[in-house]
Order: C-alpha cells, then sequence, then structure tokens
C-alpha cells in the first residue's frame, strides 16, 4: 500500500515519464521485403514534463522530434522502453483504457491547411471527438461547443463555415480547439507556429500561453525555432540524430548551453540587430542520415571540440548542474 | 428590403455572377489595351531606354503599380513602390505574406502572370553597366537576355524550383549556354563545376551527374545559387531563400550569399519575413504593408529607431533568443481585404497611435533623415514627431 501512495504522489508531480524510449522504422527492399536496416529515428531518450509546465523539443529537421511525439502519444508503435502518463506505461493500456486515453492526450499538428477535413465543417470537426467520448451531455453539447470556440478566439457562427474559408492563423485556432474540446490534460504541440506569418504566430503563442494557463495544461511543444521555444518552454530538450543531447531549464540551456551542438544552434539563430557581431559557430554539411549514424558521438562529424573518445565511445548522460543532463565527452571526468 | 439584407450578409468577398461578368469583361479591355501594347514588333529602343536617376543605383523601382485584375475586382499587389538597390549592397524587403514583396520581385524579373497581372504605372530602371532598360517597358524578347545574366533569382522551394527529371549538371549548363552562345560544350561544363564548387559543394563532379532528389535541401539551395550566379548578374534576387531551411543551414547558406556578393560585386535583394536574417545582411531595409512601402531606411535606423507603427509591432511580435518577455505582442486586426483598400491609411484599423488626422488620404512619404522614410501621419512636419492625442 505504501508503494502505491508514492506512486500518486510523484505522478501528482510528474505529469509524463519518457524512460529509454527507442523507435526503429525498419527499411526493407527486395521483393520479399526483407529487412535491410533500421532507421534509429528515436534512440534511447529520456525525460519527465511536470504538470502545467511546457517542454521544448528542438533540433533540425529529421532529428526525430515528430516521431518522438507520436510515440509518447501511441499513435506509432515503440521498439523499446516506457513512456509513463500519470504513472501509468502508455502501452500497455488495453483497447478501453486507450480510448479514455484519447481524451487526456491530444496533439496540434504542424499544417493547418492539411491536417483539418475540407468535407467536414468546423462544428463539426471541433465536435466529432466530444460525441464520440460523450464529454458532454447532449442538452449541453451545442453550449459547450460555443465555449471551446470562443476561448480559443473562434465565432459561434464560425460552426457552419468550411475549412477553406479561413485564413491559416485561424484554422490553427479550429486544430487548437479540436484538440482542447476533450478536456486533455497533455497537449503535444508539433510546429503548431511554423507555417505562419510573425505576426499571426505571436497570436498563436499567446492563446496557448493563455489556455495553458487557465486549464493547467501541460505542453511538449515541438519546434526547430530556438526563439519561439525559449519563449514559451519552461525545460528544454535539444535533439540530435534520434539522441537526446542536452536537457534542462530554459535557464540553463539558453544562458548556459553545455553541448558543442546547443552552442552551435544558439549561435545559428539570426539576431534582428545589426550591431550583433556575427561570432558563430557555422556547423559544417548537414545531418548525417539516421540510418546509418556515426560510430561514437553521433555528433563528432560536425564538432569543433571532437576528441579521439569521442570516435568510438557513445558518451553517457551525465547532470552537470541541478536538473541539467548533457551527453557530451566534454563533461566527463575520467577522460580529462 | 430583405433581399437588400440578405446580399449584405454574405462574404465581403462574394459578388453576383452577373457583375463578376462585367468584371471580367472591363478587364479584358484593359488587359487587353496594354498587351497589345507589348506584343508590338520591332519596338523602338528609344521606348525602353532610359538614364538612371543615381548611377550608383543598380536598380530603381519608381511608383510602380503592378495590379492583377481578377474577375471579383482589381487587387493592387503593388501600389506605388519606390526604393533603389545600390551597387554591391543589400536592400531587405520585409513584410508578412500577402504584402506585395514577391511582387515587387517577380515585376523586375518580368515574370508576373500575364495577363491578369500587369504593371500598369511606374517604372522599373535596370543598370546592366552599359544601358540603363526600363523593365516595365522592356519588350520580351530583349528581357530574356537580361533575365538571368544581369538580374537572377534564387527561389523560396528549393525542392520544387528545380526540375526534378534533368541532372543537375544539364540544368546548370542550360543557363550558362543559354547566355553565352559561343562557348563550348566541354567550357561549359567547366564552368558549371566551377560553380558548384564557388558554393560550396565539395563533390562537384559527383553532383554534377546526380539528380536533384539525391541532395538535402540545404545542397539544392545551393545549387539555386550557383545558378543565380553562374553568369555573374548584377542583382541577384533572393526571394525567402533560408525560409524552408533548418536554423543551421540557414546560417551557411547566409554566409554563403554574403561572401559570393562580394566576390561576384553584385547587389542583393532580399526579401523574407524574418527580422533577424534581414538584420543580419541588409544594409537598407524595407518595410512593406498592403503593396505600399510603411517605412525604409538603412538596416541601423530601422532597427535603431523604428517608427512605423507597422514596424514596430512586426518587431515586437517576434520573440528573440535571450530577451525575455512575458506576453508578445500581436497586431490587433487583419490585412485589408486587397479587393476593397480603405481610402485613408491601410494600416490604420490595426494601429494602436492612430489619431484625428489618420482619416484623412493615405499619408505620403515623410524624410526623417536623407535615407529614412516613413508613411504615417505621426511624423509630419519632416522629422518631427507629433504627439497625436
Amino acid at each position: 500500500m505504501e508503494d502505491n501512495t508514492i506512486v500518486d504522489q510523484t505522478s501528482d508531480d510528474i505529469i509524463l515519464e519518457v524512460k529509454n524510449l527507442k523507435k526503429y522504422f525498419p527499411i526493407k527492399s527486395g521483393a520479399l521485403s526483407k529487412q535491410k536496416g533500421e532507421v534509429k529515428a528515436v534512440d534511447d531518450i529520456s525525460f519527465k514534463i511536470k504538470r502545467g509546465t511546457t517542454m521544448g523539443l528542438v533540433g533540425e529537421s529529421g532529428c526525430g522530434k515528430s516521431t518522438t511525439g507520436r510515440t509518447i502519444l501511441r499513435l506509432l508503435d515503440k521498439t523499446d522502453g516506457q513512456v509513463l502518463f500519470k504513472g501509468k506505461e502508455v502501452f500497455d493500456l488495453n483497447k478501453k483504457e486507450l480510448i479514455d486515453l484519447r481524451t487526456k492526450m491530444q496533439i496540434i499538428f504542424q499544417d493547418p491547411y492539411s491536417s483539418l477535413s475540407p468535407r467536414l465543417p468546423v462544428g463539426e470537426i471541433i465536435g466529432e471527438a466530444v460525441k464520440e467520448h460523450n464529454i458532454v451531455p447532449k442538452e449541453e453539447y451545442e453550449d459547450y461547443l460555443d465555449d471551446i470556440m470562443e476561448s480559443c478566439g473562434l465565432q459561434p457562427y464560425h460552426k457552419e463555415r468550411y475549412p477553406h474559408e479561413f485564413s491559416g492563423g485561424q484554422r490553427q485556432r479550429i486544430c487548437i480547439a479540436r484538440a482542447l474540446a476533450v478536456n486533455p490534460d497533455f497537449i503535444v504541440c508539433d510546429e503548431p507556429v511554423s507555417a505562419l506569418d510573425v505576426s499571426i504566430q505571436a497570436q498563436i503563442i499567446n492563446l496557448l500561453k493563455e489556455l495553458q494557463e487557465k486549464r493547467n495544461l501541460t505542453y511538449l511543444f515541438i519546434s526547430h525555432d530556438l526563439s519561439v521555444v525559449e519563449h514559451i518552454s519552461d525545460t528544454v530538450g535539444v535533439m540530435y540524430l534520434g539522441s537526446l543531447v542536452e536537457f534542462g531549464n530554459k535557464k540553463d540551456i539558453f544562458k548556459n548551453p553545455a553541448h558543442p551542438y546547443t552552442q552551435a544552434l544558439l549561435s545559428a539563430v539570426p539576431v534582428p540587430d545589426p550591431d550583433v557581431k556575427m561570432n558563430r559557430v557555422i556547423l559544417e554539411g548537414s545531418i548525417p542520415s539516421p540510418a546509418n549514424p556515426p560510430k561514437g558521438c553521433k555528433f563528432h562529424t560536425r564538432c569543433n571540440r571532437c576528441m579521439e573518445i569521442c570516435k568510438t565511445v557513445v558518451p553517457e548522460v551525465r547532470e552537470i548542474e541541478e536538473g541539467h543532463f548533457v551527453r557530451c565527452h566534454l563533461y566527463n571526468e575520467d577522460v580529462k | 428590403m430583405a433581399l437588400f439584407n440578405k446580399k449584405k450578409s454574405k462574404d465581403a468577398n462574394y459578388i453576383s455572377a452577373k457583375e463578376s461578368r462585367r468584371i471580367s469583361s472591363e478587364n479584358r479591355k484593359i488587359t487587353d489595351e496594354i498587351e497589345k501594347q507589348r506584343n508590338r514588333k520591332n519596338v523602338p529602343r528609344e521606348e525602353y531606354i532610359t538614364q538612371m536617376k543615381d548611377p550608383n543605383n543598380v536598380v530603381e523601382f519608381d511608383d510602380l503599380h503592378t495590379y492583377f485584375f481578377t474577375d471579383i475586382g482589381t487587387v493592387k499587389a503593388v501600389d506605388g513602390v519606390s526604393f533603389n538597390i545600390p551597387q554591391g549592397k543589400t536592400v531587405g524587403v520585409v513584410g508578412e505574406s500577402g504584402c506585395g514583396k514577391s511582387v515587387t520581385s517577380l515585376s523586375l524579373m518580368q515574370l508576373v502572370q500575364r495577363p491578369q497581372g500587369q504593371i500598369v504605372k511606374g517604372a522599373i530602371r535596370l543598370n546592366t553597366g552599359e544601358e540603363v532598360y526600363d523593365i516595365a517597358k522592356t519588350p520580351s524578347s530583349e528581357m530574356q537576355k537580361l533575365r538571368g545574366n544581369t538580374v537572377s533569382m534564387i527561389f523560396q522551394e528549393p525542392m520544387t524550383s528545380l526540375n526534378p527529371v534533368f541532372r543537375i549538371g544539364v540544368q546548370l549548363d542550360e543557363v550558362i549556354a543559354l547566355h553565352n552562345e559561343d562557348m563550348s560544350k566541354e567550357d561549359v561544363k567547366k564552368r558549371s563545376i566551377e560553380m558548384l564548387e564557388l558554393v560550396g559543394i565539395a563533390n562537384s563532379e559527383g553532383v554534377y551527374k546526380m539528380y536533384p532528389h539525391e541532395l538535402s535541401g540545404g545542397m539544392r539551395q545551393r545549387i539555386m545559387i550557383a545558378m543565380g550566379i553562374a553568369c555573374n548578374p548584377r542583382v541577384i534576387i533572393a526571394d525567402e531563400p533560408t525560409t524552408a531551411l533548418d536554423v543551421t543551414i540557414q546560417a551557411q547558406i547566409l554566409e554563403l550569399l554574403r561572401n559570393l556578393k562580394d566576390k561576384i560585386n553584385s547587389s542583393i535583394m532580399l526579401i523574407t519575413h524574418d527580422l533577424g536574417v534581414i538584420a543580419e545582411m541588409a544594409d537598407y531595409v524595407v518595410v512593406m504593408y498592403a503593396g505600399k512601402i510603411v517605412e525604409r531606411g538603412t538596416a541601423e535606423e530601422i532597427f535603431k529607431n523604428p517608427c512605423h507603427p507597422y514596424t514596430i509591432g512586426l518587431m515586437n511580435s517576434k520573440p528573440v533568443v535571450g530577451k525575455e518577455v512575458d506576453r508578445l505582442y500581436s497586431i490587433p486586426g487583419k490585412v485589408p481585404n486587397p479587393i476593397d483598400m480603405p481610402n485613408y491609411c491601410y494600416f490604420k484599423d490595426r494601429c494602436e497611435k492612430r489619431f484625428g488626422k489618420c482619416e484623412a488620404a493615405y499619408p505620403h512619404e515623410i524624410y526623417l533623415t536623407p535615407t529614412h522614410a516613413v508613411s504615417c501621419y505621426l511624423y509630419d512636419d519632416k522629422g518631427e514627431v507629433k504627439d497625436g492625442r
């Protein structure tokens, strides 16, 4: 019994815990679809998200950010590892429990143009899940829908319209409303603002923040835009070729980046100030193929502080400050 | 009365079929007239050879109006734009989507979709070094010699702007061979490989034989740049060259553009919505809103002392690494309907600093310094900031 209470306490605080999650995609070829290799899209990543906070996940395209998000939601099957949502393993749930879980975890996709069905009116898009999961009694359904739409900055009369009648920013509001309609605790935001203009971007980010405060939501915010991630996140994870190279509080990551990749990433962001002298670390080449990642530290081919050991030994995750984890040999005392 | 109300409740863009037919037949009259002018044979050279106002400029946009005649009305995509691109400098054009920044650059290339899209007024003077062409009047046959040679363009989407069924080499050779008819095939190939090396492609011989799908986004953008600079153009138009790329690749490409510009001594017209990219690259900045320039000046002036409320709003709405704000500023409202523009300042309805004077006609450009101009009534009477309230 005592054990149970401990689990409950932690689950109150930590809403999502990912432990050594791996997701490999097989590469098949030939007439018999023989497996020739694997793409290690997500390779051994672990992190925790506290309730009511936002974790930002940054990295270049193809580093596995979106795959992580989708695997957590069980939209993809895992290869190995654990995803604990409120202390329960997501992949162990049976069909019925999974349906209940769907109301607790939601996702907002990147492209508001392709993620909305063009044949359904907006009210239907937002309300479909509400009906399916019986979130509210039938007679309150219309009012509930109006409420949700209003909180996302949409007018109730928009219900009868179709997605093509809306601009990009408003479509993204529809996507947010759709995710919120089932009253979730946790939302994966997969590049929700990348397809939008700067001023619209600001509106959507503000809306997400407002909703978080009002409903005590937890976000996993996936983006390649570091400035947006810095603005919205509490903790930040930096991914490179499927592994989490650095994880910590926003301040640690942005003020005191430890991993050479994070440093390079931060220095590559253009600053809107013509006086800022460009003293940047420019990464050579592009991200290697995840089907055939480099041996040792995956980043060593592009790293400007590469040592001999980096080419052969995979670095361990180290905690260099409280809550600041780095996967790099530079912080390995034994090497020095 | 009821009928009248019903009509009004429809979408702002809604017009009846009859109305649409009337508009389209009227449009036909206008565009046919312009096309007739354009398609004359043997246009006398005096018509399109002019003089630069300032010989140090490579391009001068002078009161450019590019309109699109659509079936629901005329879209004034570019409505009186004037600015210069000086020799060897980078001019950044910034604005939200639909503000006319791409149409401005397409007008310079004479690539606006005809016959619906037409330059109806104004001039674009292009200095080739020997002669000055007025692009607005230059016939297509002449334009073909300038396009790619004197002005060239790097497009936003490296994925879609390369032809997937031809090898990189063939596509590059085509550009070079077209503008250098007397070059032998071997020389053309040599030059292509030289270009690939110039844009930092290590395995240039190999890439020459590859197809676009074998390359990453950053590599493809390098190919596009190689194509753009293959004929040593005087002006390179870079239309959102890094928007589709990752930050680290973006940094590489911007660095490359900066170096190349000095190497071949050309000017860049950089179109983007990312203020960070502008600050890093541009010497001069032009801020556009709804087809008009709201503010222009040197990069220093625009970033240190932004004056137009739209510029200020744009800057505040972008989060900046290392700067913490509680809530991002977001410009209220949305861009007015391009078919039915108001007759006062286009930004008035979204502006937080509007006052009585804003009811008047669209404000003229007011020069705060010789290089810094702003179209806003707040700065009436040369350089002085008036408190409107």
